[in-house]
């Protein structure tokens, strides 16, 4: 059982966008940040564990050449061996900070000279591995990006050829094994997945088709990739061999978002449907297969939830933004 | 962020006007041959061929000004005055409408039989003339072409373009209020009942497989909703069953249009600073846009022998008077007076720059996008 905390309060509302919400847990300093994008802003805030916010900023897309100005796609902390990042995407490029947002770091503009008329140009999809950052771009390339221990010297060490539509999410397995085959997994608009094993050079190890349903986000545990489509499923794969284990028709509209609490196997799914569920990921000791379990389904009341990550890593608490919300939800089990 | 949303903007918002002025005009008593003038008059110069031509270039939408003032000049297109008041009034109901079907499709691609939907509507209204009624079909071969092949994903991003460009409008509207299909606080009744979109299956079932393939359990868990199957997918065709009722007319003779304009939401005052950040409303690039609609479109003088008549969207004079006195200051439409700038600065650049470019076509990447606009600008 769940039950509603005092919202955090935002200076506006939530984008239409999946993937909107990003939490950085500071159990250090008892502190919560969350990264919202609005619109042409996102906004940065640390909340105290009762929600109440302790500060706040707010973050522009960097300007560029152009009519309006850019939209921001995503935003999201990454968390490296020595140091956080706040990684920002836009429809100019990637603007990447210091955890609290206040020095950027490292700009990268994308380069709109391959896009055809009709296509728009935006960079989209975040995620660390190892030393590495990896960001989605609207051609379906992924740039990686290797980040050193600390300073502004960020290289972009490679592009991944693998996906032909805009890239959608992008995860990393959380436990940083030494022979980890498959530590990176990117997904794209088609719903198609691809499955990478990170390093100087990264390989592609599977790629898992997705007969036209976009996959809009994407996680990855334990050597299971879990995926949410547009029509409202959940499937689990091997991530190795891209062999699927579970399918779950678990919303009645399209997934906007997938949380994982990786110490205890629990996976959260959002849907423009207003519903949140809770999963339970585990492995059949005799068997191998992964397996799942409906722990906890929550309505957020005529609200096309756009934004979902849990708060701790026990997966106790969570929080939720929706599209036209000025403000960030929060359920903790009781 | 699609690049191919404006004509299904335009198209829908244009058939909610249609709605809502065909209502207005059987409530005031307009003379039936005068009203069927009015609409169609409108309807020709939307789906006037050169129009859509520039409406279907792939671009970004225009700002919420910009479109404003489109569906200005369209309302004026014939014998028909509106007052300022009703027609932000005729605004706020069209774009609130379109909303809400965006909102409530239940597949991205669904958007596209709201369109239809307005489209088999607009053909009614017209049916007496056969020249209109070629353009909408026309028109309507377009839409099938540009999105009848388009993916999920890339409705997905249309739909998500479509959002933001609504993002925080939460006018109450009557007729929404009364149906439940809105709540007193603006936002709309979002459904957990129902069919499911088609394509999709009814949540609540987890299966496990083998690594063969092969399902070894089923697991049935409660998902919270109500949800049925899908009866049947709605036709593409230029004609067919859509089954999706939304997009279609919902207003009548006894189910009058009335806006709340009281207790709109705070988040106004964010949305206001986004259309701040580009302060100057003459933007090259929008003008350049207007213009070449705008050329399509003649101001009809209310003379000769057919005298004009002004249309209210409200019940009475004295309400619309009221309501353009009481309208919260966030919420005023700034029109754009293309032909009366009193930027004295800008003139004269544009004058500068018209003394040293000439005329050309130029395509959207291109950097002196002021040409055709001058051009045009030589005419008013």
């Amino acid at each position: 059982m769940f039950r509603r905390e005092r919202p955090i309060p935002l200076r506006g509302s939530a984008a239409p966008l999946c993937n909107n919400l990003s939490v950085l847990q500071v159990p250090s300093r008892n502190l919560t940040h969350f990264g919202v994008v609005h619109g042409p802003s996102a906004q940065l805030l640390s909340a105290a564990p009762e929600g109440v916010p302790l500060a706040q900023r707010q973050l522009h897309a960097k300007e560029g050449a152009g009519v309006s100005p850019p939209l921001i796609t995503q935003v999201h902390w990454c968390v490296l061996p020595f140091r956080v990042l706040l990684v920002l995407t836009s429809h100019r490029g990637i603007q990447m900070y210091e955890s609290d947002g206040s020095v950027m770091v490292y700009w990268h503009a994308l380069d709109s000279g391959e896009a055809s008329p009709v296509q728009a140009v935006f960079a989209r999809g975040i995620a660390s591995s190892g030393h590495f950052i990896c960001v989605g771009t609207w051609s379906g390339r992924v740039l990686v990006f290797d980040i050193p221990a600390k300073g502004p010297n960020i290289v972009l060490s490679e592009e991944l050829a693998g996906h032909q539509t805009s890239v959608t999410d992008i995860a990393t397995e959380p436990a940083q094994g030494q022979d980890c085959m498959a530590d990176v997994v990117t997904a794209d608009n088609s719903g198609l997945l691809c499955v990478w094993r990170s390093g100087p050079k990264f390989k592609l190890v599977t790629q898992i088709p997705g007969f036209g349903v976009p996959c809009p986000s994407v996680q990855l545990w334990h050597g299971t990739v879990a995926a949410g489509y547009g029509d409202g499923q959940v499937r689990l794969y091997e991530a190795g061999t891209g062999t699927l284990h579970v399918q779950i028709s678990a919303h009645a509209r399209a997934i906007c978002a997938l949380d994982l609490a990786p110490e205890v196997g629990k996976l959260l799914s959002a849907a423009e449907d207003t519903f949140v569920h809770i999963w339970k990921l585990s492995r059949s000791p005799e068997s191998g297969r992964t397996e799942v379990e409906h722990c906890h389904g929550e309505c957020v009341p005529d609200t096309q939830v756009c934004g979902a990550r849990f708060c701790d890593p026990s997966g106790s608490s969570f929080a939720v933004t929706g599209y036209d919300l000025a403000e960030i939800l929060r359920f903790s089990s009781v | 962020m699609s690049l191919r949303t404006l004509p299904l903007l335009f198209l829908n918002l244009g058939g909610e006007m249609l709605y809502i002025l065909d209502q207005r005009l059987r409530a005031q008593n307009i003379p039936a041959d005068k009203a069927r003038k009015v609409l169609n008059d409108i309807i020709s110069t939307m789906f006037n061929r050169k129009f859509m031509e520039e409406l279907f270039k792939p671009q970004e939408l225009y700002s919420k000004k910009a479109l404003r003032t489109v569906y200005d000049r369209l309302a004026h297109a014939s014998i028909m005055r509106l007052n300022q008041a009703s027609m932000d009034k005729l605004y706020d109901l069209m774009t609130m409408a379109f909303k809400y079907q965006v909102l409530l499709c239940p597949r991205p691609k669904d958007v596209l039989l709201v369109t239809f939907n307005h489209l088999d509507a607009i053909k009614g209204f017209i049916q007496d003339s056969p020249a209109i009624l070629q353009q909408v079909e026309e028109t309507f071969q377009q839409l099938t072409d540009r999105y009848g092949g388009l993916s999920d994903g890339e409705f997905q991003l249309i739909r998500q373009t479509l959002l933001i460009f609504f993002q925080d409008l939460h006018i109450r509207v009557s007729i929404f209020l009364k149906d439940k299909v809105q709540n007193s606080n603006g936002r709309f009744v979002l459904p957990v009942s129902g069919p499911v979109p088609w394509g999709t299956e009814v949540p609540g079932l987890i299966r496990i497989f083998t690594d063969k393939g092969k399902e070894v359990k089923k697991v049935e868990f409660k998902h919270g909703g109500h949800y049925v199957t899908a009866p049947k997918e709605g036709s593409f065709e230029l004609y067919g069953d859509r089954v999706l009722k939304l997009g279609t007319n919902m207003y009548s003779m006894n189910r009058p249009v009335e806006t709340h304009m009281s207790g709109a939401s705070k988040n106004l005052a964010s949305r206001t600073q986004q259309e701040i950040i580009a302060p100057n409303p003459l933007a090259k690039e929008e003008l350049n846009f207007l213009a070449r609609l705008m050329g399509g479109m003649e101001i009809k003088k209310p003379s000769g022998p057919e005298p004009g008549f002004r249309l209210n969207l409200f019940t009475t004079d004295e309400e619309e008077e009221q309501a353009a006195l009481t309208r919260p200051e966030e919420l005023s439409y700034e029109v754009i007076n293309i032909q009366a700038t009193q930027d004295r600065q800008r003139n004269d650049e544009l004058a500068r720059i018209m003394g040293e470019f000439e005329v050309m076509e130029q395509p959207k990447q291109s950097a002196s996008k002021g040409d055709d606009l001058l051009a045009m600008m030589d005419g008013f």
